[in-house]
């Protein structure tokens, strides 16, 4: 009798599980929201503000592929990540795409089964030091001690980068970028490794950046992307191309200023496909006409969001540098809307 | 004869005692300067009590409740003329001030965004009825006892303040137990006890699973009544901590008491697999459980359920706070002189009846100060939620500093959270302590 | 009259699986051991299909592959091209070495608070009752990140040393560095277990040390013993304290000498302060502040302990004519021990576990490495944290088997 019962809430459990499996965009729509995962805290990227809305270069993301797929940028919940909890997250379907500026490697594509929909942040990880140092190149920094985010690649790079050059180091591996910033303002670890990013923003936070200097070397290449899980390529496609609309946008000149102006009077026929007023690109994704439309207007193109969140006129103060478009002799190169 | 008497008729006025035993150099030659050990320890006392003001009280008294950054602060400061060869000394309490509802509330609707309405008072009166519930389990002489009843209520208004939603959620829920009850009292009659119990909660089970689904869907169709619906991933801040350790502690207990029951059973197998959970749990730390919270426990349950991560913490916590429970209770069955389980088998009554008329009641009486520290001890451990990125208030710390405005803070926060820990925990202590005293008259 | 029959032989039904005392306890374990078993099988058969839909066997592989990263303190030699087995081990080794000097300061700090509150001396017991109040309501947690602000704020950075003199201790913000003992004439080390992830080496000269050591405490039992026997033949006890201490110290410093025992004292050179022993700032904030948190819990059991006995028991003893230093040692304290000692296992235990909070600070214990750094790069959770579990488990069991075992030995024993 009881055994019976038992196994019987166990196959209502296991229906409902098994109807819950269906796509990625189904199940967003049904839901009425995205699920985004973030991280918990990085100036410029990803932060709530004092009414718990979240802002930043990477959020932003979230919010174009939110209205792209609901209509509503608002329609997110931002989902805090850590560095340990972020690839567990999106594995279970917790989360629906993670925008938590996570490097695109071999590994995580391939063994992790993940698939990264493209790069929205070219970075490399770079080192800083104070000036009093007086040092100018990472090669003199024998028996440093260097300050280091876990839980991330760049403690790899950092051991293979020393170790090729055999020089010695002391590693104080720390869990936020906060607290990385305490030590090292302190002096108790004489330099600072992390994407080159995360550098410009924490100096650009001192009380004097002028005191502190970058070092040439970028040890590393690091590709910062949204991702979603594999076997899914409808969404996928829809989180890569809407990453890919922003960008275009910016090439062309689309802005979410001009946007309906634009929308009504152009003859490029490229910004018509785009927006919607020709060809079916929506329908093949899945979506309505007007997805790209809504995704621009959301935060704006590329530039504008890579402006407002972490751009010159910002505290964070970024050149646009390796991300300026390919025209202006930087990566970013979207695949042609046709 | 003349009246010269040399006899004193009236009493002399008393005089004072020396000056050096009364009053505040009485006091202090006393309770301070008794001996040369005493004097050296007071005095260094003293020297270590001006040194821990003399740095922190400055400091905090600083004009910078206005600031809206860490920048304006500085500039606050620097007019006020404070400043040090190491920069500007003194708090930045604009953090404070912009950030306090968020570090109570984390992200519960606040009102700011259009279309929504201020749902805090939420919160704020499932707490305070909290404390009336609670009151005649803790203050038994002083409140009538008929707000057992809503005491018993309690538990489904609760979760229906917080998490919103149509109100025939907890209706059926509750409604399971009364099903549950009834067809125990039912089988019980016409069979036996035992059959009774396991009926009685199959009934229960199927209810909750399968049936009050339906019946919540029907009734609300029906009968839509409801407020709004709020997802726990907007609960944040003391909030959290204090909704994890409630219901944590809540849902422990009657796990507890079953699994000290186990414990002290003679059933071998019963007792094997209690006693294995119980040092399991409490041989492992938090932090690994909500590990497995975080990344593991989606993996246990059948593939494509999904249920949130605060949900998951829950389990996880009220698993780890029910094996500690266990003990306490445990401590308190241990307690009871054996006469009172001998009385109990000579009235006849069987095992169950014996537990729930003699044993128990008493037995939790004895406990409830222990399961007051276990509940403090649990709400302390929320704050390890962080290191698994939710924003309880260590984790909207980081959240916080991580704001361009408020990027370099560090004391301030933690000044604060520590204080509100501080607060909440120190009270109870306090009153568990009270109830330790009130007890103890109790027995003798 | 009544007369006894004997039951008659029944026939066995189903129903006195129930109703029958005799048997009812076998029916609710049987249907307890299949719920179970029922769970357990259920869990597993999901774990199972989950990971086949992960396409991520249980596979413990992945610990003889390099780690690729960097520990700052190791206790075995240890580089980013030794396996994640080595890495666990070296963060094993920082927990339990974090977990020991936790738990020898926070009873002597927490013996000394315990008795400082009963002082009375009105000031020192009240900052004591602070500081008990303050640490206990407080989340250890949050104790250590605060502790870990202060070393970092308040300490002078290396490069502030340049052109000082600095001593043999130095306090920086990067921890603290003390002397550490040289032998100019080493004995040398022995190298164990090969080239394997488990491989480490023992040095001579510690062993010898610890020989001579345990030699020399024995000899210096064997006097006390002989002059126990004197005194109670004859009443005389001769004096023994200098025999016993050069029979101790004379061999020591014999030995040290023939190994060219000396300090290294820790200098500033480049970034860093080179030599001396290095005790990183994670390892001070997370040991100061298991130790002050835990110190508060145990000063309390202590007090508690304490007030347990009976006055009668001191006024007997000072009766007996024993003096107040032999009453707490004979009288006091064996008693209270007996009350102190449960609740101080279960501290113990407490304070290890807390000991998984120093990723926190980034001190590498296990939790930092297995479950850190190792379980993230390499994405095997489940390997990862049933691994952690069973290493906490197998020290939380032997802690308490160990201290179960001293608690039955100091135990009343009542006849």
């Amino acid at each position: 009798m009881k055994k019976s019962v038992l196994l019987g809430a166990f196959t209502v459990a296991g229906l409902a599980a098994g109807m819950a499996a269906a796509g990625t965009k189904d199940d967003v729509q049904a839901r009425g929201k995205l699920n985004c995962g973030v991280t918990t805290g990085l100036v410029g990227f990803a932060a709530p503000d004092a009414n718990g809305e979240w802002e930043g270069f990477d959020v932003a993301v979230c919010r174009g592929v939110a209205a792209a797929v609901l209509g509503d940028p608002k329609a997110v919940e931002f989902v805090p990540t850590t560095g340990k909890t972020r690839f567990t997250a999106l594995a279970s379907g917790e989360i629906d795409m993670l925008a938590r500026n996570t490097t695109w490697t071999f590994s995580r594509d391939v063994d992790l089964k993940f698939e990264f929909t493209g790069v929205n942040y070219y970075d490399g990880q770079g080192f800083m030091v104070p000036k009093e140092l007086g040092v100018s190149s990472a090669k003199e920094l024998d028996g440093a001690t260097v300050c280091i985010q876990t839980g991330t690649t760049t403690e790899l790079n950092l051991a293979d980068f020393f170790r090729t050059n055999n020089i010695s180091y002391e590693p104080v591996p720390i869990e936020t970028n906060a607290e990385a910033q305490q030590q090292y303002l302190a002096g108790a670890c004489d330099v600072y490794t992390t994407d080159a990013s995360g550098l410009a923003a924490t100096r650009a936070s001192f009380e004097d950046p002028s005191a502190h200097v970058l070092l040439p070397e970028i040890i590393s290449k690091e590709p910062l992307g949204p991702l979603v899980r594999h076997g899914d390529n409808e969404w996928g496609d829809i989180v890569r191309w809407t990453l890919n609309a922003l960008i275009t946008a910016e090439e062309l000149g689309v802005t979410s200023a001009n946007i309906g102006e634009v929308a009504s009077s152009t003859n490029n026929p490229e910004i018509k496909r785009l927006l919607g007023s020709e060809g079916t690109l929506g329908e093949m994704l899945g979506l309505d006409a007007e997805w790209a439309k809504r995704a621009i207007m959301a935060g704006g193109n590329y530039g504008e969001i890579f402006a407002k969140n972490i751009g010159e006129d910002t505290p964070i103060g970024l050149a646009r540098g390796l991300n300026a478009q390919w025209t202006n002799g930087g990566l970013l190169y979207s695949p042609p809307f046709r | 004869m003349s009246d010269i008497s040399f006899v004193r008729t009236e009493m002399l006025p008393e005089q004072e005692p020396p000056a050096s035993t009364v009053g505040a150099i009485g006091w202090a030659r006393e309770n301070l300067f008794s001996n040369w050990f005493n004097s050296l320890l007071t005095v260094i006392s003293i020297y270590f009590i001006y040194m821990v003001l003399k740095g922190a009280l400055p400091w905090m008294l600083s004009p910078t409740w206005n600031g809206t950054s860490l920048a304006h602060c500085r500039e606050i400061l620097t007019e006020a003329g404070r400043v040090t060869d190491h920069g500007v000394s003194g708090a930045c309490w604009g953090v404070i001030n912009e950030r306090w509802q968020q570090l109570l509330f984390g992200f519960y609707p606040n009102g700011s965004e259009p279309g929504t309405t201020d749902l805090r008072w939420r919160p704020v009166l499932a707490f305070l009825l909290m404390g009336v519930a609670l009151a005649p389990v803790l203050f038994a002489d002083k409140v009538p006892s008929k707000l057992l009843y809503f005491s018993a209520a309690y538990p489904f208004i609760f979760p229906w303040l917080l998490w919103g939603g149509t109100i025939w959620g907890p209706l059926s829920a509750a409604l399971g137990f009364v099903i549950g009850y009834f067809v125990y009292r039912f089988v019980s009659s016409a069979f036996s006890g035992l059959i009774g119990i396991i009926l009685g909660v199959v009934c229960a089970v199927v209810w909750w699973l399968v049936l009050s689904s339906l019946f919540v869907g029907a009734m609300n169709s029906i009968l839509p009544i409801g407020i709004e619906a709020v997802e726990s991933r907007k609960f944040g801040g003391f909030m959290l901590s204090i909704t994890i350790g409630v219901v944590a502690i809540a849902c422990s207990l009657p796990l507890g008491i079953v699994l000290a029951l186990g414990r002290q059973s003679d059933l071998m197998i019963v007792k094997f697999l209690c006693v294995g959970f119980i040092e399991f749990i409490r041989g492992v730390p938090l932090i690994t459980l909500l590990f497995v919270a975080s990344t593991l426990l989606n993996i246990f349950m059948p593939p494509g359920t999904n249920f949130d991560i605060i949900l998951r913490v829950l389990i996880m916590v009220t698993l780890f706070a029910a094996a500690y429970m266990a003990e306490v209770i445990r401590g308190g069955l241990a307690a009871l002189p054996k006469g009172q389980y001998e009385g109990a088998d000579s009235l006849g009554l069987n095992y169950w009846q014996a537990q729930r008329l003699i044993i128990m009641p008493q037995a939790l009486k004895i406990s409830i100060p222990g399961i007051v520290s276990t509940f403090i001890g649990v709400f302390k451990d929320t704050v390890l939620v962080s290191i698994i990125g939710l924003l309880d208030p260590l984790g909207l710390s980081n959240a916080i500093r991580a704001d361009a405005n408020w990027n370099g803070i560090v004391w301030e926060i933690y000044g604060f959270i520590g204080l509100l820990f501080f607060i909440f925990c120190f009270s109870m202590s306090r009153y568990s302590m009270y109830l330790e005293r009130k007890l103890q008259t109790g027995h003798r | 009259m009544s007369s006894i029959t004997d039951p008659g032989k029944q026939q066995f039904r189903l129903s006195m699986l129930i109703y029958d005392t005799r048997y009812r306890s076998g029916t609710i374990q049987v249907i307890a051991m299949i719920g179970f078993m029922l769970l357990a099988a259920w869990l597993i058969s999901n774990t199972a299909q989950n990971l086949a839909a992960l396409g991520k066997p249980i596979d413990f592989g992945f610990f003889s592959e390099p780690a690729s990263y960097d520990i700052n303190q190791r206790l075995l030699d240890y580089t980013s091209r030794d396996s994640h087995l080595r890495a666990a081990l070296v963060g094993l080794l920082n927990t339990l070495v974090v977990a020991v000097l936790g738990c020898i300061t926070a009873t002597i700090l927490g013996v000394i608070i315990g008795v400082l509150r009963l002082s009375h001396n009105w000031l020192i017991a009240r900052l004591m009752t602070i500081y008990v109040e303050m640490f206990r309501n407080v989340p250890v947690l949050l104790w250590i990140v605060f502790i870990m602000a202060i070393l970092i704020e308040t300490l002078p950075a290396p490069r502030a040393f340049k052109g000082v003199e600095t001593g043999a201790l130095v306090l920086t913000n990067r921890g603290f560095y003390i002397p550490e003992a040289l032998f100019s004439r080493s004995l040398g080390d022995i190298h164990l277990l090969g080239e394997s992830s488990l491989r480490f080496d023992v040095s001579l000269d510690f062993i010898a040390i610890i020989v001579v050591l345990v030699a020399s405490l024995y000899a210096s039992h064997v006097i006390k013993t002989r002059a126990d026997r004197i005194q109670a033949a004859t009443g005389d006890r001769p004096t023994t304290w200098y025999l016993r201490l050069g029979v101790v110290v004379v061999p020591m410093v014999l030995l040290l000498v023939a190994l060219g025992f000396h300090l290294g004292m820790p200098e500033l050179k480049g970034f860093n302060f080179k030599g001396g022993t290095h005790l990183r700032n994670s390892l001070i904030a997370l040991w100061l502040a298991l130790s002050l948190y835990t110190a508060a819990f145990i000063a309390e059991i202590v007090r508690a302990g304490i007030m347990a006995i009976s006055h009668g028991q001191t006024e007997a003893a000072a009766a007996l004519g024993l003096r107040p230093n032999r009453i707490m040692s004979l009288v006091v304290l064996p008693q209270a021990l007996r009350v102190i000692i449960p609740p101080l296992i279960s501290n113990y235990l407490n304070l290890t576990k807390n000991s998984s909070l120093a990723i926190a600070v980034g001190y590498m214990d296990i939790t930092g490495t297995l479950g850190g750094i190792t379980m993230n790069q390499t994405g095997r959770e489940l390997e990862c944290i049933l691994l952690l579990m069973l290493v906490y488990l197998t020290i939380s069991l032997s802690i308490s088997a160990v201290m179960n075992w001293y608690n039955e030995s100091v135990k009343l024993k009542e006849r």
